[in-house]
């Protein structure tokens, strides 16, 4: 137990700065989709509303049940909406004919 | 066992395509494989929880996945001016996930709730709850749903204070006293009223610090229900979701010479009414579009400096008229693009994108900013504050110390402007009344498409 916990920190740190490092090098160009496509990454948390859900439950079953299926709700509104749009705004960025080479 | 294992597995293998997924969108070039990337991690992990055998009713699963992708798809197909509302409410709806499962394992755990599990809990609950209610009022202040003025009252950085200091205290005694269920509730309650109010004292012009922020409190929240599940995938998705947000909103925070503290505590609105009050009637030089017309034709290089103006007035596309009839001639047309340009990080660059313009046209301010004592005509539509000299030299302008564009520097300006109102920090702007500016009063769309009329009646 002890030992997961400090597992999990040491996930936390490293995927920080992964994250940081990662999302530095986006250029000014594509923050917006930035923010679309780690939106829809971070709804990632329908799989704890799924199992909340889903799971047999000994007392407090009701609630779980509803608070976990309007969370999945929410989440994959999420995902599906943000991978969308930001797919949508992908597409839409072009590099001009003159200068296609590079 | 094998079916827990493969389930890990696939979790692994998601983590790795997320991370993945967003060093593909470093570049334009490779950004959509970016989106794949994603998409598929997305469906590994999904499918790898519903193998879980802990799981033994599916109905409720299976109609929640529906309704969600029901609303999904038109959420995900809404106009690009729209875009920054639709991030506000996707914030929203991630943190109500996340505080709803929160608030559910607390009710199924309690009282054995051991207490780092219950701190990281709590964290969850409450970053969750006033994301949720912060980002609704973001979503409605952009969607002009609410009154987008701040609306400031004496004492409001205090109560505010007292508010979280009341959340925290909460979550301090269950911590210690994890059986003292019935005041849970006032841990999702508190955050929610006190994301009402961190928001209502902002602005239009400050949504894209305030976006970026509640982008990093959503991911900081999911990172928390990460160590509440033992959830490695959550916690890096929501460690990547929390550093993008909070680069996003140290970028913008610069782009406007502001501290966090600043954007959140201290509105914009007190400045205003004193800064205003000194507007007397100075000349200046006016010009018709026929007279625009001549002098960019006459130019080598251009630069367009567009802000949210443009996109209200859905100018884009004729502005991209205008620049395949320059360009036709000869003339360079870059664009010139200030990090907090439109409502969040990169508005414009997609608005612009949209209309067509290919995006190595697309400069940010520290790539233009050099260029301007060499450019002909910087042509300003709809930009005001980013665009203006108080903030370089007058040491008590309000906006005094934020980077801009230097438009001042070329050789000629052109505003279009609706009229000689002041901007949003409601603050008078001495480049208009430079000898080498030349106002275009007018709607941004109609004027410009007066000028493109005129350069193509020229030479047919």
């Amino acid at each position: 137990m002890k030992l997961d916990l400090l597992t999990s920190l040491y996930v936390l740190m490293l995927a920080g700065f992964i994250g940081f490092e990662v999302i530095r090098r986006v250029s000014p160009l594509l923050h917006t989709p930035l923010m679309s496509l780690t939106n829809a990454l971070d709804a990632i948390a329908v799989v704890g509303a799924i199992i909340l859900a889903g799971e047999k439950h000994e007392h407090m079953a009701t609630l779980a049940k509803v608070l976990g299926t309007i969370a999945i709700i929410a989440a994959t509104s999420n995902i599906v909406g943000g991978f969308i749009i930001t797919d949508r705004m992908l597409r839409m960025f072009k590099i001009s004919s003159s200068s296609k080479k590079a | 066992m094998s079916s827990d294992l493969l389930i890990e597995v696939t979790y692994l293998i998601a983590t790795a395509l997320f991370i993945l997924s967003l060093r593909w969108l470093s570049s334009p070039a490779t950004a959509r494989r970016g989106v794949w990337a994603g998409e598929l991690g997305m469906l590994l992990a999904i499918v790898g929880t519903l193998l879980n055998r802990g799981i033994t009713d599916y109905t409720w699963i299976a109609v929640a996945l529906v309704i969600g992708s029901v609303i999904g798809v038109p959420l995900g197909n809404v106009q690009m001016t729209a875009v920054p509302q639709r991030t506000a409410l996707s914030h929203a709806f991630g943190a109500l996930c996340v505080t709803l499962v929160g608030t559910a394992e607390f009710y199924l755990r309690a009282p054995n709730i051991p207490p780092f599990m219950m701190a990281v809990l709590s964290m969850e609950v409450i970053l969750g709850s006033l994301t949720f209610t912060g980002s609704l009022m973001a979503a409605g202040k952009l969607q002009e749903i609410l009154p987008q003025r701040p609306i400031t009252y004496k004492g409001q950085n205090f109560v505010n204070l007292l508010l979280l200091a009341g959340a925290v205290a909460i979550a301090g005694v269950l911590v210690v006293h994890p059986d003292q269920i019935r005041l849970f509730p006032a841990l999702v309650l508190i955050p929610l009223v006190f994301g009402v109010m961190l928001i209502i004292p902002i602005g239009g012009a400050d949504m894209p610090t305030v976006i970026s922020l509640l982008n990093s409190y959503a991911g900081l929240s999911a990172a928390a229900m990460g160590f509440v599940l033992n959830s490695k995938l959550l916690i890096v998705a929501g460690a990547l979701d929390g550093s993008s947000g909070f680069i996003l909103s140290v970028i913008m925070s610069k782009a406007m010479n502001r501290s966090f503290t600043n954007v959140l505590f201290g509105a914009f609105g007190q400045v205003q009414t004193s800064a205003a009050g000194e507007q007397e009637a100075k000349p200046v030089r006016s010009a018709t579009p026929e007279e625009a017309a001549a002098i960019l034709a006459a130019a080598n290089k251009v630069v367009v400096v567009p802000g949210y103006g443009m996109a209200v007035a859905q100018a884009q596309h004729k502005v991209r008229e205008l620049c395949d009839a320059l360009s036709k001639r000869g003339v360079e047309v870059r664009f010139g693009i200030h990090p907090v340009a439109g409502r969040m990080p990169g508005h414009m660059n997609v608005l612009l994108a949209e209309a067509d313009i290919p995006y190595d046209k697309l400069l940010s301010m520290d790539e233009i900013n050099g260029d301007f004592p060499q450019t002909d005509v910087a042509l300003v539509i709809g930009a005001n504050d980013v665009t203006n000299p108080a903030a370089r030299n007058e040491t008590g302008s309000p906006i005094y110390g934020m980077p801009i564009l230097d438009v001042d520097k070329a050789r000629t300006v052109m505003v279009i402007k609706r009229s000689m109102a002041a901007g949003f920090a409601g603050i008078d702007n001495p480049l208009y009344y430079l000898d080498r500016t030349l106002m275009l009063f007018g709607d941004a769309k109609g004027f410009v498409g007066n000028i493109v009329r005129e350069l193509s009646g020229g030479h047919g």
